[in-house]
Parts: C-alpha cells; sequence; structure tokens
C-alpha cells in the first residue's frame, strides 16, 4: 500500500507539472495575471509532491519492503542503514527521482526567493522549469518507474547494493553534483524567460547572476566530491580518470564557469548579451547531455548503469525538444539583440572575453574528445578510445594559458585599462613565483623536473596576484575589517575562488610528477623502504563484515624508526553479489598521503601490495572546497538581497489605498 | 551578433543529433562471445529433477533455449512467468547454476518447472566454460548443439522478437 502512495504522489508531481508548464506561459501570452500567479502555488505543490515521492521510496528501503523491484535489486537484509538509505540513489530509477526532486526543489527555491523578480517574469522561469520536470516525470513514469512491485512473488532477500556504491562518498556526491547540474537549469530558464518576453536588456543578467553562482558552486563541490570518492573508494588512487561520465561533469562546469564571468559583463556593462544568452542554454544542455550519455550506454564508463536504447531513444526526443527548441528560440531572437556601449583592447572586458573564449576551447576540446569514440564508431571507423594523453595534452597548456590571464582581470578597470600603474604590483608577483616556482624542483628528491616548476610558477602567480588584489582592496578602503563589510561579497568571493584554483594547481602538479609509488610481493614479516617511511607487513586476518567478507593486511609504518601509524587495508568479499571490492587505507598528511592498497593474493599468503607517497594530494579537494565557498560567499551579497526589500517596499506601497 | 550566425549553434546540435541517434544502435559493450558458433561444451552433471547422469548427447535434437538460473537470482524470478509461456513453442533446458539442490527445488515447486531437462550445476564448472558472467544468461542452441545466440540479462518478448526470433528464423 505505502509504495502506492509514493507512486500516486508522482503521477501527481506529472500532472502538475505538465499544468505549471502550460498555465503561466498561456497567461503570459494572454495576459491573465490569474494563470501566471499559478506558478508559484503549483512550484510549491510539485515539490510537495516529489518530497512525499521520495519519501516514500526511501520508507521502502528502511523497512526491506523487497516487493519494489527497485529495492530488491539495490538492497539486502544486511545492508547498513545508512547505505539504504543513499541506495535509494544508487541505480538508474532512484537517482532519477533524486534529479526530478532537485528540480522541483530549484522551483521551490526560485518561487520562494524571487520577489523581487516581476510576477510575469518568474511565473515564465517557473514555466520553463515546469517544462523540463514534465520530461524527467514521463521518462521515469514511462520507462524507469521506482515503484514497480513483484507481485505475489516477493523475494526473501535483496540483490544488494553494487559494492562499489557503498560508501559515504555515494552519500554526498551524487546529491551535490545534481544540485550543480539541475540548478544550472535556472539560469537556462532565466534565459528563456527572456527570449520568450523579449526583453533582453541586462536586468535578466542580474536576476540569474545568484542562482548561476550557487549551482556553479554546487557542481564544484559535487565534482570534487566525485574525485575524492574514486581516490579512496575505486582503489585505483587516481583522482581524475578523464572517465566519459566525469567529462560529461567537467563540460557543464567549464561553461557554467564561463557563463558566471559573462554574466558579470551583461549585469555591469550591458555588453555580451547574446553571448551569455548562449552561454546560459549551453551549461544545462550539456548538463542535459551528460545525462543522456551516461543513461543511454551510448559511451562505455563505469558509471552506466542502466544501459537501454528505449530510454536512449526517450531522452535523444527529450534533448531534441530542450535543447533544440531553446536554440531556436535563441536564433530567432538573439539575432536582434543590439550591443550598445564599446570597451578598449585592454579592459575588463577584454579579460574577460578571454577567459570566456579559453574556457570554450577546453569544454568544447573534452566534449571533442569524449565524443569522438562515438563519432568515429558513427561512420564506420571502429572501435576507437580516447585516453588521458589526448585529454592532458589539450588540457594543461589551456590551462596554463588561462591562469597567466587571471591575474590580470580583477586589476583591470571597465571600458578601459591601459594605465600600466594597474598592473605593477604584478611585477613583484612574477619575480617571486618565477624565483620559488624554479627553485620548488630542487628541493624536491630525484631529477629536476621542468613541469613541476611551471606549475607551481603558475600556482604562484595566481596565489599572490590574487593576495596583491585583496592588499589593495584593503588599503583602499582603509582596514581589513571595513574592506570585508563594504566590498561585493563576490569580490570576496572571487578571491576565494581564484586563490582555491591556486591551492589545486599546486596538488596537481605535485601528485602527478612526484608520486612515489610501489606494486611488490609482500607477506608477513616482509618490510619496504618508501620515501622517508618503512613499510612493514605485520599480519593477515579474515574478517567478517555486516555483508561482506574481508581479507585483512596490518601493515605498520615507522617513520625514523619509530611507530607512526598502523593501518589496515582491506579486501572485501561482498556476500550477496560476490563482487570483490578493495578497501584502500590512507594516511592523509598536509603535504603528503600514504596510500596502501591491497591488490591480488598470489599464493604461499603472499599479496600484491601497492604502495604510495603522493605529495600534495589533498590541496586537490582544498583547492576545490574554496572555489565552492567562493561561490556560495557571493551570493551572500547585500546586493541580491535589497533588490528584493526595495522591490517589497514598491509592493507594498502600491497595496496602500491611494 | 550576426543574424546568421546566430543559427550556428542549432546546425552544429542538429549534427550531433544524427551522430547520437546512430550511436544509440550501437552497443559499445558489444563484445562477439567466443562460443557463437561453437558447440555446447562437453560436460558430464546430474539431472537436478531426477539425479541422473546428464551429458552432452541428451540435449534437445532441435533449436532450444539453454537458460542459466538460480533461486538466488531475482531477475530469474521476474522471466521466469515469460519462459514458461515460451516453453510451450519450444524447449527450455535449465542450468541451475551455483545453487543448493533444495534451495532450486523449492522454487521450481513455488513457481513451476517448464523445463524439458534440468542440468544441475552446483559449483558452476559448466557455466565457467559457457563464459557465463552471471545469473540469468541465456543461450539459443540449433539441433546440432551449435550456439548461435547469447543472451545476458531478462528474457522478455522484446528481447525475444529482437534478438532471438530473427536468430532462429535463420536455424530452423
Amino acid at each position: 500500500m505505502i509504495p502506492e502512495i509514493g507512486h500516486f504522489a508522482l503521477v501527481l508531481a506529472f500532472a502538475v507539472s505538465i499544468c505549471l508548464a502550460v498555465f503561466p506561459l498561456y497567461g503570459y501570452l494572454t495576459s491573465q495575471d490569474g494563470f501566471c500567479a499559478t506558478a508559484k502555488p503549483l512550484a510549491l505543490l510539485q515539490g510537495f509532491a516529489l518530497a512525499v515521492s521520495f519519501g516514500v521510496l526511501m520508507y521502502g528501503f528502511l523497512t526491506h519492503d523487497f516487493s519494489v523491484k527497485y529495492v530488491a535489486d539495490n538492497s539486502n537484509l544486511d545492508l547498513p542503514w545508512h547505505f539504504r538509505m543513499s541506495a535509494v540513489w544508487g541505480a538508474h530509477e532512484g537517482s532519477l527521482l533524486l534529479w526530478a526532486l532537485i528540480l522541483a526543489f530549484w522551483g521551490v527555491a526560485v518561487a520562494l526567493f524571487s520577489r523581487g523578480i516581476p510576477d510575469h517574469m518568474s511565473a515564465l522561469v517557473l514555466s520553463v522549469m515546469g517544462m523540463i520536470s514534465v520530461g524527467f516525470l514521463a521518462f521515469m513514469l514511462f520507462t524507469s518507474n521506482p515503484f514497480v512491485r513483484i507481485l505475489p512473488f516477493a523475494p526473501g532477500n535483496g540483490a544488494d547494493l553494487n559494492p562499489l556504491l557503498q560508501d559515504p562518498g555515494l552519500i554526498f556526491h551524487p546529491p551535490m553534483l545534481y544540485m550543480g547540474y539541475v540548478g544550472l537549469s535556472v539560469a537556462f530558464a532565466f534565459a528563456m524567460a527572456s527570449l520568450i518576453s523579449g526583453q533582453l536588456d541586462a536586468t535578466w543578467a542580474r536576476w540569474s547572476r545568484p542562482w548561476t553562482t550557487v549551482a556553479w558552486a554546487f557542481l564544484t563541490l559535487g565534482i570534487a566530491l566525485g574525485s575524492w570518492w574514486a581516490y579512496y573508494e575505486l582503489g585505483w588512487g587516481g583522482w581524475w580518470f578523464w572517465d566519459p561520465v566525469e567529462n560529461a561533469s567537467l563540460i557543464p562546469w567549464l561553461v557554467a564557469t564561463a557563463l558566471m564571468h559573462s554574466l558579470a559583463v551583461t549585469e555591469k556593462r550591458g555588453l555580451f548579451r547574446s553571448w551569455t544568452l548562449l552561454l546560459a542554454i549551453a551549461a544545462f544542455s550539456l548538463s542535459l547531455l551528460g545525462t543522456f550519455l551516461v543513461r543511454s550506454g551510448v559511451l562505455t564508463s563505469v558509471h552506466a548503469f542502466a544501459n537501454d536504447p528505449e530510454r536512449g531513444v526517450f531522452i535523444l526526443g527529450f534533448l531534441v525538444v530542450v535543447i533544440g527548441g531553446s536554440l531556436t528560440l535563441y536564433a530567432l531572437r538573439a539575432g536582434k539583440v543590439s550591443e550598445p556601449g564599446e570597451f578598449a583592447w585592454i579592459s575588463r572586458e577584454s579579460f574577460l572575453l578571454f577567459n570566456n573564449l579559453v574556457l570554450t576551447v577546453m569544454a568544447v576540446s573534452v566534449l571533442l574528445g569524449t565524443l569522438y569514440p562515438l563519432l568515429v564508431d558513427a561512420v564506420g571507423g571502429g572501435k576507437v578510445s580516447v585516453g588521458p594523453p589526448f585529454f592532458n595534452a589539450v588540457f594543461v597548456p589551456l590551462t596554463a594559458i588561462l591562469v597567466s590571464g587571471m591575474a590580470f582581470g580583477p586589476l583591470a578597470k571597465w571600458r578601459k585599462s591601459d594605465d600600466p600603474k594597474l598592473y605593477r604590483p604584478l611585477i613583484v608577483t612574477l619575480i617571486v613565483s618565477v624565483l620559488v616556482g624554479l627553485g620548488w624542483p630542487s628541493l624536491l628528491a630525484g631529477s629536476y623536473s621542468i613541469g613541476t616548476a611551471i606549475g607551481v610558477t603558475l600556482a604562484l602567480w595566481l596565489a599572490i596576484a590574487t593576495v596583491v588584489d585583496f592588499q589593495k582592496k584593503v588599503g583602499l578602503y582603509g582596514g581589513l575589517a571595513t574592506t570585508l563589510a563594504r566590498v561585493e561579497k563576490g569580490m570576496i568571493g572571487m578571491w576565494f575562488a581564484h586563490f582555491g584554483l591556486a591551492v589545486m594547481i599546486l596538488g596537481v602538479v605535485m601528485v602527478e610528477n612526484h608520486t612515489e609509488h610501489r606494486d611488490l610481493r609482500m607477506g608477513v614479516g616482509d618490510a619496504q623502504r618508501l620515501g622517508n617511511y618503512d613499510v612493514r607487513m605485520t599480519d593477515l586476518a579474515v574478517i567478517n563484515g555486516p555483508n561482506y567478507v574481508a581479507d585483512q593486511a596490518t601493515f605498520e609504518i615507522y617513520e625514523d624508526d619509530q611507530l607512526f601509524k598502523t593501518v589496515t587495508p582491506q579486501k572485501r568479499r561482498y556476500n550477496a553479489s560476490g563482487m570483490v571490492m578493495t578497501e584502500a587505507s590512507i594516511d592523509s598528511g598536509l603535504t603528503r598521503d600514504l596510500y596502501i592498497a591491497m591488490g591480488e593474493p598470489l599464493g604461499d599468503g603472499d599479496w600484491a601490495v601497492r604502495l604510495s607517497v603522493k605529495p600534495f594530494v589533498d590541496w586537490i579537494w582544498a583547492g576545490a572546497f574554496l572555489m565552492g565557498l567562493g561561490g556560495f560567499i557571493s551570493i551572500t551579497d547585500r546586493r541580491y538581497r535589497q533588490k528584493f526589500e526595495v522591490k517589497k517596499g514598491e509592493a507594498s506601497g502600491e497595496e496602500v489605498p491611494a | 551578433m550576426n543574424r546568421l550566425m546566430v543559427w550556428l549553434p542549432l546546425g552544429i546540435f542538429a549534427i550531433l543529433v544524427g551522430f547520437f541517434f546512430k550511436g544509440l544502435s550501437l552497443d559499445p559493450n558489444e563484445q562477439p562471445s567466443a562460443l557463437i558458433g561453437q558447440p555446447v561444451p562437453v560436460f558430464e552433471l546430474t539431472d537436478l529433477m531426477t539425479g541422473e547422469r546428464l551429458t552432452r548427447e541428451q540435449l534437445p535434437r532441435q533449436p532450444f533455449l539453454l537458460n542459466v538460473w538460480a533461486s538466488w537470482c531475482i531477475t530469474c524470478q521476474v522471466e521466469h512467468p515469460y519462459l514458461t509461456q515460451l516453453s510451450k513453442q519450444m524447449p527450455v533446458v535449465g542450468l541451475n547454476y551455483k545453487d543448493t539442490e533444495t534451495a532450486a527445488k523449492n522454487w521450481l515447486a513455488k513457481l513451476g518447472d517448464p523445463y524439458a531437462l534440468q542440468i544441475f550445476d552446483p559449483t558452476g564448472r559448466l557455466g565457467l566454460d559457457l563464459g557465463v558472467a552471471g545469473a540469468p544468461e541465456t543461450f539459443l542452441v540449433d539441433s546440432n548443439g551449435v550456439i548461435h545466440l547469447r543472451i545476458q540479462g531478462e528474457v522478455n518478448d522484446r528481447v525475444y522478437a529482437k534478438k532471438i526470433q530473427p536468430v532462429l528464423e535463420t536455424i530452423q
């Protein structure tokens, strides 16, 4: 009975989403305020219905209701409760439900926090989001319903959640990522609303800026969490694999980053209007494309958990309607947009244009590399794969170019900025970063690495330039406290984000060039020298977990003959699925991670063991965290709140009887 | 922006859609099974129901389906009604894979036994020879015992119409 309530709520949400897609748009086109006014209540109702639906599915997992096929396929009596909760989004149907729920959540957020925006505008925005919702809910109800039952013979036990996903990382990674992916739908909806209404001035940019920034921040954290999860759970010890699904999240991220910067130009100077609209459409379209790539089985990937051509055709049709429709509208309307105002060759505008250019080239190269196997296969060229060498060869130089320019942008002024005095602080920045950068590799063991020297120079160049800009502002406002109080929060956010990127680059450069790595055969009593550490295997045991059996090795790590730490990596075999998983032991530190993982048993009680020292690897995720934090700081700007308050004041003013 | 340039994104997208549509009909994971065109491997096991010795020679002398199943496999339960229906048209031979005798017999007693023969393979040896990755899997075998098709996962009317029937027509 309970699952039927969830099913019913899903159908209800579908019906509501159709109303949400139709009524406000109809109201706008026929100038009937009554229809426009349905947008907000409908958005709230849709959010409620999907929350109920999601809650019911989670209840099914928590109570082991194996009569629900999705629960039976992805849970087990022995599965711990916190993984039963995250198992809700552990496979195709449930993760779609999460997608739809988050889309509805963003709709609710727009309904609640858009009081400063004219009613017809927020009605159009919610209507566009409703259209997206219709597509997703139809997809779920017709091809991927999570409430399908196995009756009358409900199995006594479930098939268990994919062991790869039995990890705390799964609890947070998909929701964060979806908040980002789906959050971009708000920027998309604002762009569409302004195209529909023909109101293509700078105002839509101001309205959609905070939404874009917060979606970008979620996307940043989501990707970083995924990378961190891959690092410690997949047992390969890498942090980025250029897997198609990773790329599918990176491409919208790059476009969204470009969009954030381009929105700034559109808002402040009214320039790049049609370009910004295109980026807003592209960012969300590429998120949808990512979904298509994962769900349809068009590309091979570790993430592809539902390869079903029928679903693929449905999503492709949906993509054609959403992306094709929005690009057609764009083509019809954006050609008429005028671009008032000019800017000099050297100005903040041109630096931001440069930023957009490089980010777009990056996004297009990653997209091409990801789709290339598909394109070749489609023209009969056979199966090929594009690997990390291609992506690194393209991505690394482009990042270097991007970072070089990032020091100038914040210092430059709008319109015209060719006064050399503005850039004088960069001379010191350049000298310090080059000297330290060149010296850095010689402090490290092993031969001198040019790549490290360049990478560290770039990271320092960006970090110091960011600090210099900050100091300049502090000087301008006369003190740290006043600066923090009076400067635009977006500025503080930018400092965090740029500094975070520098931190991340340092981590990437160090871990890629200076990881010390051994694959060896070890048995109890064997020891191995690794960097400054001696690693000794002292025990092998068999451990019984709640739903798995593990071979567990105990390693003692000595530093200068002192016992530094004891770690216990495992090789687990999950009972229900028989899948074998590696649980690596990682000792994290500020300047290095010590990584120990068990490989294969080699007989005679010996195991293949993988030992690594990974310098500065945690800086990658620390940097990404700073970037995401920067995004969240930006949206606290008083400017966004003030707008609402002013508008509210006006609105209440109108209510006063004349 | 130029009046014509604004149509460019739509044009690029249209071309991509063409490729994606083509891509949907290509399976990046499809690996031609090494056993296609090969006879069913030699085996010597027992019949689950009778306990009698079973070998390759006792397989049906007409096209049949070899269905790998187990009582612990949930999808097997899902496809069982369809196989039962299918067994009226052509013989379905069961390969009970990595299971226990009692559990398997209980399962058949509860859900019905449409199988012409029931090969009992508790250690999964024949499954290994067949290259079985998990249950359910279904093989289409012709009257000479040669394998023509391998299906991983559930057999239903869609899979039958799309994959089994076209091959079946060529071997009958």
